[in-house]
């Protein structure tokens, strides 16, 4: 098929940018095959165990970005060993002895040793852009030689990491001036405020800086001075006193901010200094406040009825049903909404109920993505949210009390949620909770068409259950499981559909090792593991059940960095 | 093996049951028991008592017992607990003199919710009234007038400030009296 010129296509191809798109035209034929490898700049690897590095570096000869995902998404929950795996070393060994020009760095549940970040910094003369979310195994000393070695350093994301010691900061030579993004807002401890401040002097395209608790008022002042341009702004502590001579200035500053489209930190606050960003509110299309406890109630509901832009909203459930019907009536641009917890230890008041999600449902049409904790549900009330929002694409929802039913008719959330993804015609990930039986996995595999990820907690009845998941959703990518009394029947009824998935979890559920070890031998191009944490000796009967498994699909066979508690079942 | 729930059939008590065993099960065996809660890079080994000691016949264990529910990441959890509003405002213990009184009292400030309640804890703590508050003119018909020390290091008069904002700058109390609190606008 070769109508065109190969320069042509290329030309075409740059066009074509998600890995997806790229991923089919790479299937339509030998010489489409062949001229994508060499043209594709970014690189998507959902499970870094899925490929090797000194494939995918063969394959892409030309990657500048690479995007790499670890540890399964339940490690978010500690049901995941810490030393699972996930290295990203070898990966950047690979790069840097093939001499790939990398740019591009992203990063999500990986392990990244200070090592790994020193090589990094030193290997890729080009290297603008590196992304840490949820990553772990760095220290100062990584960061430092990041910030120390990386000339054309644009962009530095640190989210949502555990980093005790703000050091590296200062290890930005006077020679960086190229920072275009810098998050380090969930830095621990002290910082150098001179240092930082003269970073951001030098900095003449900084458009995204979020800082940390350890950055104050005055120092937040000084910033947005020389900083005005700013785009997305995460503010550290917020602690003044208004009426101070400080304070006015920083409101004079605040108005001349007038970029500023997305806002969130507020680590620290006194509510009543809120009064000075009201000005750009207006011009906001993301606000996170999910770690700003300080603004609740009456505080909270002020600054919201300034954000009449609003596109994405995080906020903690001390919001309330009030607040959110303030939202649903100012924010009437809102897309993505997400709840979260205040109170996750104790049985907790929480504030939010399903009136909050339905008044959230009749004013904001446009939503497609949600994320909420509450303490109860109905059916009603899910399927009015069904009804009036067609669009979601994204519905996690979170109860609490895990097998709560309809808290007025005491009857499982089944047909609520069948209502969602009946209607919801553009589902690709669903959550559910509270009191679930077979029924809603009937609906799910009836009518969730899209849906690629699906996410189950103490739901289920019997093997029905999850047969009629793997059996309905052709689309299914990812499925994780806890806690369902799902077992072998349905583990092995279907062992190819894994292979059209990128993984498969299921944890304190009814399958055997036998069952998981029939899957290991029947396809070879999965990788079956066993996750046994136990200080007793795993017992090594067939009928025993497993506590743990993770099966994936893969092309490189079984890895060789598994830790003991982490056994990969034999393919033959 | 199937394993059915028996909420249609009786009065749904178990359904709603918080457990931790799988639906329909009935012993207890879940290594959620185990002391996971916590630090993911550092594992804790199970002890044996520990799950010994639980049994999901008994009342309903409280939440924070299952592992990874709810679905928040640590770094959520771990940020929120250093947070609560509580610790926000540290050391609320603040001296309290009273003009003429032989030596002085502290108080902790968290423990009343606004004005009303602080000032009556201070006519029951030293035995006396406070007179009528208003904006304009402080307090008229009482000798005594609460006063407070902010932040600055200046004596203001307590009550024209919103609370949270008082809670947050009050270094001291002071109950001024006689003609030193006419001063501050105090009417005979």
């Amino acid at each position: 098929m070769n109508y065109f010129p190969d320069e042509v296509l290329e030309q075409v191809f740059d066009f074509v940018t998600s890995h997806r798109d790229r991923n089919s035209l790479s299937l339509v034929c030998k010489s489409w095959y062949k001229l994508e490898r060499f043209s594709r700049l970014k690189v998507f690897i959902g499970n870094c165990y899925a490929i090797s590095p000194e494939r995918t570096i063969d394959r892409f000869p030309g990657l500048k970005s690479l995007t790499l995902k670890g540890k399964p998404h339940f490690a978010d929950f500690n049901l995941v060993p810490y030393d699972w795996g996930g290295y990203v070393y070898p990966w950047i060994q690979a790069l840097a002895r093939n001499r790939i020009g990398l740019e591009e760095l992203r990063l999500k549940r990986m392990v990244v040793s200070d090592e790994s970040l020193e090589l990094l910094s030193r290997a890729f003369e080009n290297f603008k852009s590196l992304v840490l979310d949820n990553c772990e195994g760095f220290t100062t000393g990584g960061l430092a030689a990041i910030a120390a070695n990386c000339r054309s350093l644009r962009e530095l994301d640190l989210q949502e990491n555990e980093i005790d010691d703000g050091q590296w900061l200062s290890c930005f030579p006077e020679s960086c001036t190229s920072l275009v993004s810098l998050n380090f807002a969930c830095l621990k401890g002290e910082i150098n405020l001179a240092s930082l401040e003269r970073l951001v002097a030098r900095s003449p395209n900084l458009k995204l800086l979020r800082v940390s608790r350890a950055v104050p008022l005055d120092t937040l002042h000084n910033i947005l001075s020389r900083a005005p341009q700013l785009v997305d702004l995460g503010i550290g502590s917020y602690v003044q006193d208004p009426d101070s001579e400080a304070f006015n200035k920083l409101k004079a500053t605040i108005l001349k901010c007038k970029s500023v489209k997305s806002l969130s930190g507020f680590l620290d606050v006194a509510p009543q200094c809120l009064e000075a960003i009201y000005p750009i509110c207006s011009n906001l299309t993301s606000l996170n406040l999910s770690y700003a406890p300080g603004i609740h109630g009456l505080e909270l509901i002020k600054l919201l009825r300034h954000c009449t832009k609003l596109q994405r909203l995080w906020v903690l459930d001390c919001i309330g049903d009030k607040g959110l019907e303030v939202v649903a009536s100012t924010c009437k641009e809102l897309q993505e909404l997400r709840v979260f917890p205040s109170d996750l230890n104790g049985v907790g008041h929480a504030a939010v109920t399903e009136e909050g999600l339905v008044a959230i449902s009749i004013g904001c049409p446009k939503l497609h993505s949600l994320l909420y904790f509450c303490q109860q549900m109905t059916n009603a009330a899910l399927i009015t949210v069904a009804k009036n929002c067609p669009n979601f694409i994204r519905f996690r929802l979170c109860i609490l009390n895990p097998t709560k039913p309809d808290h007025v008719t005491a009857q499982p959330l089944d047909e609520g949620f069948g209502a969602v993804v009946h209607a919801c015609k553009k589902l690709r990930r669903l959550s559910l909770s509270g009191l679930l039986t077979d029924r809603v996995f009937l609906y799910i595999g009836m009518y969730a068409e899209q849906l690629e990820m699906l996410s189950i907690a103490f739901a289920g009845d019997s093997d029905k259950g999850m047969l009629y998941v793997l059996n309905g959703c052709k689309k299914l990518r990812k499925l994780e499981i806890r806690d369902c009394p799902f077992g072998n029947m349905a583990l092995l009824e279907d062992v190819g559909k894994y292979e059209t998935m990128r993984s498969l979890w299921m944890s304190s559920c009814e399958v055997t090792l036998g069952g998981c070890k029939t899957i290991a031998k029947k396809k070879p191009m999965l990788n079956v593991e066993i996750i046994n944490e136990n200080d007793q000796d795993f017992c090594l009967d067939d009928e025993q059940r497993v506590e743990k498994m993770y099966l994936y699909r893969t092309l490189v066979g079984r890895r060789d960095d598994a830790p003991d508690c982490v056994w990969t079942l034999d393919a033959s | 093996m199937e394993s059915k729930m028996a909420y249609e059939n009786d009065l749904n008590l178990k359904a709603t049951e918080l457990r931790l065993g799988l639906p329909g099960t009935d012993e207890c065996e879940d290594q959620a028991l185990s002391g996971t809660v916590g630090n993911k890079k550092r594992p804790m080994p199970e002890k044996s008592e520990e799950r010994e000691s639980k049994d999901a016949e008994t009342a309903p264990p409280a939440k924070a017992q299952i592992v990874g529910w709810p679905p928040v990441r640590s770094y959520r959890k771990n940020s929120l607990q250093q947070k609560k509003p509580e610790a926000e405002i540290a050391g609320m213990y603040v001296k309290v003199s009273m003009d003429g009184a032989p030596y002085l009292r502290k108080i902790d400030m968290r423990v009343y919710k606004g004005y009303p309640e602080l000032l009556k804890a201070l006519e029951d703590m030293f035995k006396f009234t406070v007179g009528e508050y208003s904006e304009r003119e402080g307090y008229k018909g009482s000798e005594y007038v609460p006063t407070y020390e902010d932040k600055d290091g200046d004596w203001m008069l307590v009550g024209d400030v919103p609370w949270d904002m008082f809670m947050s700058s009050c270094k001291k109390l002071r109950i001024m009296k006689g003609s030193e609190a006419r001063g501050l606008g105090c009417g005979a």
